[in-house]
């Protein structure tokens, strides 16, 4: 088996769950009692928002908070600032190839009377930095660009777009959901005002996210409750997914430079290699992208039916961006904003790298590629 | 990518998925169906060779998802030996049935394969009418 779809789904670290696993089976007790086991367990949520902080450079572990996941993140991160900041302007801006867990609450925004804008991106996926300048008003509050995009790996330009944003007074969201542990952040330097991060794709278990919120920037909870969080984030801390989400990225900012050194030379093999297919192209930006992601398309062959026969007769697991493969049979956004044609974006192909693979998956990524849009090719009518 | 969910298919979609029976063209075909999908953008082409109305080799191609290569197969499979009356009673449903289901937002891909497989006997029989004409004509 070969796994490259890290991009949806990273296998958790064992070292970051055998760490965990002492919250669930030994110190199982609520951080919000006052007993001896409940202040051990509050340490290991503080302990685990230090080493977050840690990992994005922020000022102090109080400017994290954590949520549940990714996606609780990025609403609390785009509802309650805009909500929050309503009297300075009700304009929000977006980057139009941003995460659903970004455009829906953003969209929810709209209705609620919320002026929606969406800044496009250029063919490989970057944000187009002079739109941005351009369309945002004085009553502007929040801008959302995510630091790369899981799908075609671009990463974007985010400390020219923090100056911009802040040259008007407007806060930047930032989703580093796919670049956290995989390139250097610092939300300081590169002036971000609020930073989604999510445990799973560090390498932590499932159910735990976190919102970095920088010094002074103004947010209200979209989900009032026991008061957990600073108020931000109400309800009883997981307190195994966040000792673990903690623990992940502890490793991810030691082992870092090391192991996205080895993921990016594999990846680049992976990538010559799939390009010596014909009408076989290379999506997102050639040298601004993730060192872990490769993302292309095959002209003449759909997405889904390349992913299953990747998995059923090579034992690969891929993504594709393909309509088909959506509920809605709409291609993906992303592909579509890219300026990617309906059936260009149908031939999508996704590899994520992770600590999984070796040198040696890549002649046999290349190998079942090859034989994979063969077949399917031998089979299409076009 | 967790706003993209992979799709459960049944044995048999898979079994057609892996081991496509026709595929392919039929040479100098009596006729061709080509539909496409206008909802994903796919392209579906079965073509026919027909012999006293009945269909005695039929082949598909298809620029589309696993269950259209499936329910392309399947489709064939149905309408081979077939009398055209007959094959132009296969529905999106009957395909499906014979795959043992389908997922719901795959639906349109059976009926995409039906629509072939109907558009195809209706080329057959635009032919056959044509043809009819052009040696009926002079002798009128
Ligand atoms: S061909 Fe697009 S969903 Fe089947």
């Amino acid at each position: 088996m070969v796994y490259l779809d890290h991009a949806s789904s990273v296998p958790v670290d064992p070292r970051a769950l055998a760490f965990a696993g002492r919250y669930l089976k030994e110190e199982y007790a609520n951080p919000s009692s006052l007993y001896a086991l409940g202040l051990s367990a509050k340490q290991a949520v503080e302990e685990a928002r230090a080493r977050v902080a840690a990992l994005v450079h922020a000022e102090t572990p109080s400017t994290i908070v954590f949520t549940g996941s990714a996606t609780e993140s990025n609403n609390l991160a785009v509802r309650g600032t805009a909500l929050r900041n309503r009297k300075k302007g009700k304009s929000i801006l977006v980057s139009a190839i941003e995460h659903v867990s970004v455009l829906n609450p953003a969209r929810d925004l709209q209705k609620q009377g919320f002026d929606l804008g969406f800044v496009p991106v250029d063919r490989y996926g970057v944000v187009d930095l002079v739109f941005l300048e351009e369309n945002l008003a004085p009553e502007t509050t929040v801008v959302s660009v995510h630091y790369a995009n899981d799908e075609i790996g671009t990463v974007e330009p985010i400390r020219e777009a923090a100056a911009i944003v802040h040259e008007k007074g407007a806060y930047l969201h930032v989703n580093a959901t796919a670049a956290a542990g995989r390139i250097p952040i610092d939300v300081q330097e590169d002036g971000i005002d609020l930073l989604t991060l999510s445990g799973n794709d560090l390498g932590g278990p499932r159910g735990a996210g976190a919102l970095y919120i920088g010094p002074g920037v103004k947010v209200q909870t979209v989900m009032p409750g026991g008061g957990q969080e600073k108020g931000l984030r109400s309800g009883t801390e997981n307190v195994f997914a966040i000792a673990g989400m903690g623990e992940a990225a502890r490793i991810a900012a030691m082992e870092m430079e090391d192991e996205m050194a080895r993921e990016k030379a594999i990846r680049d093999r992976l990538i010559e290699e799939v390009l010596t297919i014909e009408e076989s192209y290379l999506t997102g930006h050639p040298d601004f992208r993730l060192p872990n992601h490769a993302s292309f398309r095959f002209s003449r062959i759909e997405g889904e039916s390349i992913l299953l026969n990747l998995d059923t007769f090579f034992g690969i697991q891929v993504a594709t961006g393909s309509a088909c493969t959506s509920r809605t049979l709409e291609p993906s956004h992303v592909l579509i904003a890219i300026g990617l044609k309906h059936e260009e974006a149908h031939g999508s192909v996704v590899m994520s790298l992770g600590r999984s693979n070796s040198t040696e998956d890549v002649p046999l990524v290349g190998r079942a590629m090859k034989e994979t849009v063969m077949r399917l090719r031998s089979i299409s009518p076009l | 990518m967790e706003d993209r969910p992979q799709i459960g298919y049944s044995k048999k979609v898979m079994e057609h998925f892996m081991n496509p029976r026709n595929v392919g063209d039929v040479e100098n075909a009596d006729g061709i169906g080509t539909v496409g999908n206008p909802v994903c953008g796919d392209l579906m082409q079965v073509s026919i060779r027909v012999e006293n109305d009945v269909i005695t080799e039929i082949k598909f191609k298809t620029f589309g998802c696993g269950s259209a290569i499936a329910t392309a197969s399947m489709v064939t499979e149905m309408a081979k030996g077939k009398h055209i009356d007959e094959a132009l009673k296969i529905t999106r449903q009957d395909v499906a049935d014979e795959l043992e289901g389908l997922p719901p937002v795959k639906m349109h891909c059976s009926n995409l394969a039906a629509d072939a497989l109907h558009e195809a006997i209706k080329d057959y029989r635009a032919k056959r009418e044509g043809k009819k004409e052009a040696i009926e004509e002079p002798a009128r």
